[in-house]
């Protein structure tokens, strides 16, 4: 075993192995944030349109889920990547795939911006399924009779959401949510197969590069690790803060 | 655009059924696996022996932090590497299936040992005592008692986990593997026409993974423990 590798230079982007883990670990972040923003906004609202009275709406989102959920990721990669350019009419698909600006000269990377958006896209719908799902059994999991009183006081149905249902049901999901952050974090790793270069895929390239590939492995395992239990610790302090008193998820109650 | 030639997908029938049954093998191995290595795994986590319990903690949640890509990626290429330093024997021997089986036990050990806990653990404490109190010791506490009931709590979410196993088979495409999705993609490089197989190829995994959800939630109706 020979760590010292990583110091190395490696053959491109003027830096050290070490460098490309850096930059692979860059891109697996802002993939992964990219995409909990969308999968975050667009899963509460699919969530909150399924447990509304509306008929249509609920259809929808239902279907949405659905649809989502039942295909694979790999799959869903390829079919924003590589279908989704060909389906649309020839002049955007085009654009998506010629026009948007390459990575190349920033930091590290050849790969281009569709490529990237394509990840994103991908993952933050997808997630959205699932988010949608917690968001749902966190608004399921509160008693009729809040809905009700928010009613009898006048308030609206946006309204019962927006200031009774909603913020109970976030502070009652946070730990799913945040499995489901963590697994939106695991999965940017199928951007490499769309040639987005990830931590994975950087990983990979190394140990081609250097035939060191237990070391290469081993780093890019750690760096996932420490950022699960970042992820972890951070999410176990806002739970705390935000715990709704008298549920058995509080820290400390008995 | 959509001057889609369907006719493409008839002509790789055969790579694909290859690829399905290529996918369906690793599925059934990979469950049968994955449960028995997840069971014993969660016996050992839940076992007092901290001998047993920590390194099964240990590698359970090592597991779930990295990647399922990761993990296909270290058996990949660290399983030709650690057979021809034990056996002397050229490590290309191997292969790509070999080490992805092996990558997919031990992942789906790791989650479905998750899965099993849980079950083992909403048993009352009362059952594993009344069967010891009835002189069985702990194999058949165990095996007679506590996993008959614990499994038949745990079954839609076993099944669950099923599903989303098979979705996760077509992660061997990184290594090379013509699965389903890998075949479809050879069948595209030959003819030209990724799209409609790519289209095709999702078709196929919703159907299946549609039914099969509906599927499970019938039968959570029908089975839900009577209390």
């Amino acid at each position: 075993m020979d760590w010292r590798v990583f110091l190395e230079q490696a053959p491109s982007g003027g830096m050290t192995y070490l460098g490309w883990l850096g930059s692979g670990l860059m891109w697996t972040l802002l993939v992964s944030i990219f995409a909990w923003v969308i999968a975050f906004t667009l899963g509460s609202v699919v969530g909150v349109l399924r447990t509304t009275p509306l008929r249509i709406p609920r259809a929808i989102a239902t279907a949405y889920v659905e649809l989502f959920r039942n295909i694979p990721l790999l799959v869903q990669m390829f079919l924003w990547y590589f279908v989704m350019p060909e389906v649309l009419p020839k002049a955007w698909g085009d654009w998506l795939k010629q026009d948007l600006p390459n990575f190349v000269e920033l930091p590290f990377a050849q790969f281009s911006m569709w490529e990237f958006t394509a990840a994103v896209l991908c993952l933050g719908l997808y997630t959205a399924s699932r988010v949608a799902e917690q968001v749902r059994a966190g608004i399921l999991s509160l008693p009729q009779g809040q809905t009700n009183a928010g009613l009898a006081m006048g308030f609206t149905l946006p309204q019962v959401y927006r200031f009774v249902l909603l913020p109970m049901a976030y502070r009652i999901i946070i730990p799913p949510i945040t499995s489901e952050f963590l697994t939106i974090f695991k999965n940017s790793s199928t951007a490499l197969t769309i040639g987005v270069i990830e931590l994975t895929a950087q990983s990979r390239q190394i140990s081609e590069y250097t035939f060191k590939t237990f070391e290469a492995f081993t780093a890019a395992t750690l760096i996932y690790i420490a950022i699960t239990l970042t992820v972890i610790y951070a999410m176990r302090l806002l739970e705390n803060r935000v715990a709704v008193p008298g549920y058995i998820s509080q820290a400390g109650g008995h | 655009m959509l001057d889609f030639d369907w006719s493409v997908i008839w002509k790789s029938r055969e790579v694909l059924w290859d690829g399905m049954v290529l996918s369906l093998k690793l599925f059934g191995i990979a469950l049968a696996g994955g449960i028995f290595f997840g069971t014993l795994l969660a016996l050992a986590r839940l076992s007092s022996w901290k001998i047993l319990s920590y390194p099964a903690a240990g590698f359970v949640n090592l597991i779930r932090a990295i990647p399922f890509i990761m993990a296909i990626f270290w058996f990949y290429f660290l399983t030709p590497m650690l057979v021809s330093k034990f056996t002397g024997q050229q490590g290309e021997a191997v292969g790509p299936f070999t080490s992805a089986i092996v990558a997919f036990i031990l992942v789906e050990a790791a989650y479905y040992s998750e899965i099993i806990r849980a079950g083992i653990q909403s048993i009352p404490r009362g059952q594993p005592w009344a069967a010891y109190a009835l002189g069985m010791n702990y194999w058949q506490a165990m095996g007679f008692v506590v996993l008959p009931q614990a499994f038949r709590n745990m079954v839609p979410i076993m099944l669950t986990q099923a599903i989303i196993l098979f979705q996760d088979t077509s992660l061997v495409y990184v290594v090379g593997l013509k699965d389903f999705l890998g075949a479809a993609s050879k069948g595209g490089q030959i003819t030209g026409r990724i799209v409609e197989l790519y289209l095709f190829v999702a078709l196929v995994f919703f159907i299946i993974c549609f039914g099969a959800s509906w599927l499970v939630k019938r039968i959570q109706a029908r089975y839900s423990i009577a209390r």
